[in-house]
């Protein structure tokens, strides 16, 4: 039993360490976005193997059900979030002010 | 048989207050999606990578990863019915906790005192209010660490004990999940310029 939590210390330090590094040395990317976000996940599933022991889990795994609906969720909310505010940011970026706010009463006058 | 009923009770506990993480993963995952929208909102104020102190916020990922191992050591003593070791290991986990707070607040406080609390711009309110959500967890889960180490001095090990315990290392390996992605998304992308 010591041993899982050793070893799930030793990969979350690993993987830590490893994306502090490339954050501080690397230039803001989208390949750092994705790498980091490739090791968080990683050291999601480490800790969530070896500490929250999500693997053992006898079958049926309502928890790791529930874990996969709420991932579901989760990517909506926050994949969803960011596409749509990208894309009004850059359908709005060159506009002044005023057009702002021309643009978006055309846009209320249309309908929604 | 009473062994065997505290076991499907200790189980369907887990099980409840892991739905109960689920949730609050979801209340997570919306400060994550205002965080993420409005990071480079800065209203000429500061970026992330003109006030993260990185070394110190590495600091601060050790300490709560530490204490998630040591909070791992408290369910193998609590196997062996080993109620020094668990007093110790909480003890630890509680320090390394407290440390851990007393960073997160120390940042807040200089980032207040150089004018840029949260009134400042749209990026800083979505920073304090995601990683001071988090804090405030760490201060509940250290509360109740608190309250268990009382009643485990006081009662011993008793079945209500072991489960409270059990739910306790749930709670605070869960924290840790949620510290991961902080790091990652508000601090390493912050700081990459």
């Amino acid at each position: 039993m010591l041993a899982g939590y050793v070893v799930g210390f030793i990969l979350s330090a690993a993987l830590t360490l490893a994306a502090y590094q490339l954050a501080i040395m690397g230039t803001a990317s989208m390949t750092l976005y994705i790498a980091l976000g490739v090791l968080a996940i990683t050291q999601l599933g480490v800790q969530l193997i070896f500490f929250l022991h999500l693997g053992d889990e006898p079958k049926p795994r309502f928890k790791f059900a529930s874990f996969l609906f709420m991932s579901g969720i989760l990517l909506i909310v926050v994949v969803g979030s960011i596409w749509i505010m990208t894309n009004l940011d850059y359908n709005m970026m060159h506009m002044t002010e005023n057009e702002k706010e021309m643009y978006m009463q055309t846009q209320y006058d249309k309908g929604f | 048989m009473s062994t065997q009923h505290d076991t499907v009770v200790l189980n369907r506990s887990a099980l409840g207050f892991w739905l109960y993480l689920m949730t609050d993963c979801l209340l997570f995952a919306s400060l994550f999606a205002t965080f993420a929208v409005l990071r480079n909102a800065t209203a000429g104020g500061p970026s992330g990578a003109d006030i993260f102190e990185m070394p110190l916020v590495l600091t601060e990922t050790f300490v709560l990863l530490m204490s998630s191992f040591t909070c791992g050591l408290i369910l193998i003593a609590m196997k062996h019915k080993n109620v020094r070791g668990m007093i110790a290991a909480f003890i630890v986990t509680f320090i390394l906790g407290g440390v851990f707070l007393f960073i997160e607040l120390s940042e807040f406080a200089k980032l207040i005192s150089e004018g840029y609390g949260w009134q400042r711009s749209a990026f800083l309110s979505a920073f304090f209010t995601l990683v001071a959500t988090h804090g405030l967890h760490i201060l509940v889960g250290l509360i109740w660490l608190s309250v268990l180490v009382a009643t485990l001095l006081k009662r011993g090990l008793t079945t209500k004990v072991i489960r409270q315990t059990t739910l306790f290392a749930l709670f605070w390996h869960f924290l840790d999940l949620v510290w991961i992605f902080i790091f990652t998304v508000v601090y390493l992308m912050g700081v990459a310029v």
